[in-house]
């Protein structure tokens, strides 16, 4: 059993939970992600590692309620405990030794994702842009957080109720233009999100990562249920990612994929709800 | 005088036509008075052929005699002596290829019951009272298995039972590897596994899930620990793909991941949240026993038509006969001499189809298996919504990619000895991470000869 040490909502939909796993803790590093399952008729599901402690030995994971499993945890407590939490799964981000300038883009709840990345790569000197983009004012998470992980950070909306009003691609666009030069961009986020990112990065031949989250049982490559194809060949998420070059991702693919259990995943809300 | 019935004393088995729907244990075993009739029809040779095709060397005559005696504990201390999971064994080896295949009996007519005797005894003992556990004393020394599937839980047994303390990491939530994940609960089940599982646990082997070793600790975090000697068990659990068109499209999916849906995560249970597809008409690629595990597992999800597609001819069916038997009574419909080229889609992105092509045998290849060769022009559409690869396995890299001086071969096995000893001192493997995708008692085997060799290792360091 894994002890939820602290939660807190980020807003209505999102909180974080810092969750007590040792081991984890101890060689978690950016990019990396941890499976759960919270009881004994559980789903085994993926969620990136957003933040770790290794001296408490606890692993935060940042979580939006969609479905069964994340309604479920919603429900949990401080001092409540998970049944299963294994870790660190992927391979964590890589970022060469002499990159300068890196501009870490996260969309929605995948900011939790971009978070951690941001801090290690401001930590090691890197100049670091954050653009963070959300639907609208009443969504936007951790903004202090990231106000100290970043040189610069630039929050969009959708709607602009709050930052700067657009998408990600537009803000990435604009500092393209106003001459700020990137060696590399990370992106995580909703699927056409990160491929639009890459679309914008192609045209100026800026490497991007992108962090995928595609369907999964066991993590460690068994299943071949995260299978996606990078660069014309199959790739597994779970033991060659989850970060890919997104030049190379087939999106559609990935879209299209993620999409396989949907029906019944909507049965089971209906059904979660219902009750 | 032994009993001369040229036949193996028939087992019950649940009604094909109800048992297709569900998900309950295909065969009932026998009684205790069909026990004894069909131990009868063992002549006790005294070279014991039998024996010598046992991966773990079961003293079976020797059983076998307990049984006609009605000596059932008896017997059941006969087989354990050797065997770490009988009731496993009994239910899921190849007899046929190993201990049933050389009994003299077989020659002319059925050879000996051997697999439903050793069930028939394992299931009585677990059905009655065990007597309490002696705990061996401990010698003080500490072992680590990594995988709690066949090998490991089998190399844990012996070294326990030699008084190691000994620790198996898992990294599923549950021991067993593939007992549990991968062979459904109708030829399984699964209370069975972890009967056997917590048999070990009396003995004092401690085991730890949700470890994945190579990536929360490494093999030198675990020998930093203090133990002695490491075995890997880590099986063979990376699924291959044909790298044919479509299998990408949704509704096709690995053999592994569609029973690790149902069978570990009991996604046929309406009460568990894991889903799995939802099928009408599915292929299932391929002629083994995961092949027919997920063919016959389907049938019970509800499908209307399930097809083994095969490459190659009825005798080359690497299955279990039985498996192929129970699963022609089911339903199957086994379709011979057929291969996927490219799998279709519909607009959605979902299998519309599967394009095969007709195959022919030719002169026999390196397996000794004759050669399927294609039908220049015999392609053909066969209408489905689900493709289910069954084409092997290949080990897990995790280890390997995360161990210094650990070698494996072009295939990604493991590389050891005569002694199970990897190409680094003190580490032992065995099981379908050294051999590739094989059986649960070729498994075991490997796991029992690396604890006589860790034992000896420890003992004379």
């Amino acid at each position: 059993m894994f002890k939820i040490v602290t939660k807190r909502a980020l807003n209505d939909a999102v909180f974080l939970m810092s969750v007590e796993a040792p081991f984890i803790a101890k060689k978690a590093q950016p990019g990396q992600f941890i499976i759960l399952r919270v009881d004994e008729k559980g789903e085994r599901v993926p969620f990136t590692i957003a933040d770790y402690d290794r001296e408490k030995g606890t692993v935060t994971v940042i979580i939006q309620t969609v479905g069964k499993t994340t309604e479920q945890l919603s429900k949990l407590s401080e001092g409540d405990s998970i049944l299963d939490f294994v870790g660190p799964l992927g391979v964590p981000t890589h970022v060469e030794e002499g990159t300068k300038s890196v501009c870490v883009i996260g969309g929605g709840v995948g900011c939790a994702i971009a978070y951690p990345q941001a801090k290690a790569l401001f930590n090691r000197g890197i100049d670091t842009t954050v653009i963070a983009g959300f639907r609208n004012k009443d969504i936007v998470i951790l903004e202090d957080e990231f106000k100290a992980a970043c040189t610069d950070l630039i929050i969009t909306t959708d709607d602009g109720s709050y930052g700067k009003q657009g998408f990600v691609t537009t803000a990435l666009e604009e500092l393209i233009q106003s001459g700020k030069k990137f060696d590399e961009v990370i992106a995580i986020g909703p699927v056409p999100m990160m491929k639009f990112v890459c679309s914008v990065t192609k045209k100026y031949d800026i490497k991007t990562i992108v962090s995928l989250n595609p369907v999964m049982v066991d993590g460690t490559g068994m299943c071949g249920g995260c299978r996606v194809t990078v660069g014309g060949e199959t790739k597994y998420a779970c033991v060659d990612g989850p970060d890919f070059d997104g030049h190379l991702v087939n999106f559609d693919e990935l879209m299209s994929r993620n999409s396989t259990y949907r029906e019944q995943e909507h049965a089971c809300r209906m059904m979660a709800q219902a009750k | 005088m032994p009993n001369m019935s040229l036949n193996k004393v028939v087992m019950p088995e649940q009604d094909p036509k109800v048992r297709a729907r569900n998900f309950e244990e295909v065969t009932l075993g026998y009684t205790e008075e069909m026990a004894v009739e069909e131990a009868e029809r063992c002549l006790n040779c005294k070279n014991k052929p039998c024996v010598t095709g046992c991966p773990v060397g079961v003293k079976i005559p020797e059983f076998i005699a307990k049984v006609k005696e009605k000596d059932f504990y008896g017997a059941y201390e006969v087989i354990k002596s050797t065997n770490a999971l009988p009731a496993v064994c009994g239910r899921v080896c190849p007899q046929e290829n190993q201990c049933e295949g050389k009994c003299v009996r077989g020659i002319k007519g059925e050879p000996v019951g051997i697999g439903r005797l050793e069930r028939f005894v394992a299931d009585y003992v677990m059905k009655g009272k065990a007597a309490p556990v002696q705990k061996p004393a401990s010698n003080g020394r500490k072992v680590a298995v990594v995988g709690a599937g066949p090998a490991g839980l089998t190399c844990a047994g012996d070294l326990a039972r030699l008084g190691y303390q000994v620790t198996i990491f898992e990294a599923f939530h549950v021991a067993g590897g593939v007992l549990m994940y991968g062979i459904p609960e109708f030829r399984l089940p699964k209370s069975i596994v972890q009967k056997e599982v917590n048999a070990l646990k009396d003995l004092g082997v401690e085991i730890m899930t949700n470890m994945v070793i190579g990536k929360v600790l490494s093999i030198d975090d675990i020998i930093e620990m203090g133990y002695e000697a490491v075995f890997i068990g880590s099986g063979a659990g990376l699924p291959n793909f044909m790298g044919i068109e479509g299998e990408s499209l949704i509704g096709v999916c690995s053999a592994n991941e569609y029973l690790t849906r149902i069978n570990l995560m009991k996604g046929y249970l309406d009460d568990y949240a894991t889903p799995v597809i939802k099928s009408k008409k599915v292929a299932v690629v391929g002629g083994g026993n995961v092949a027919m595990d997920a063919a016959r597992s389907a049938m019970r999800m509800g499908a209307e038509h399930v097809y083994i597609v095969y490459r190659r001819s009825e005798e080359e069916l690497p299955a279990r006969k039985e498996e192929v038997h129970h699963a022609k009574e089911e339903g199957i419909e086994f379709m011979l001499l057929n291969n996927p080229v490219k799998i279709n889609g519909d607009e959605n992105g979902r299998v519309s189809s599967v394009q095969c092509i007709k195959m022919e045998l030719g002169e026999p290849d390196e397996s000794g298996r004759r050669r399927p060769k294609e039908v220049p022009g015999s392609e053909f559409d066969l209408e489905v919504d689900t493709v289910i690869m069954s084409i092997g396995t290949s080990p897990n890299p995790l280890i390997r990619r995360t161990t210094n001086g650990i070698e494996a071969n072009k295939r990604g096995c493991l590389i050891v000895n005569e002694d199970m000893m990897t190409t680094r001192d003190g580490i032992y493997a065995g099981g379908d991470a050294v051999t590739g995708a094989a059986t649960v008692i070729l498994a075991m085997g490997a796991g029992k000869t690396a604890a006589a060799s860790i034992d000896k290792y420890i003992s004379s360091k």
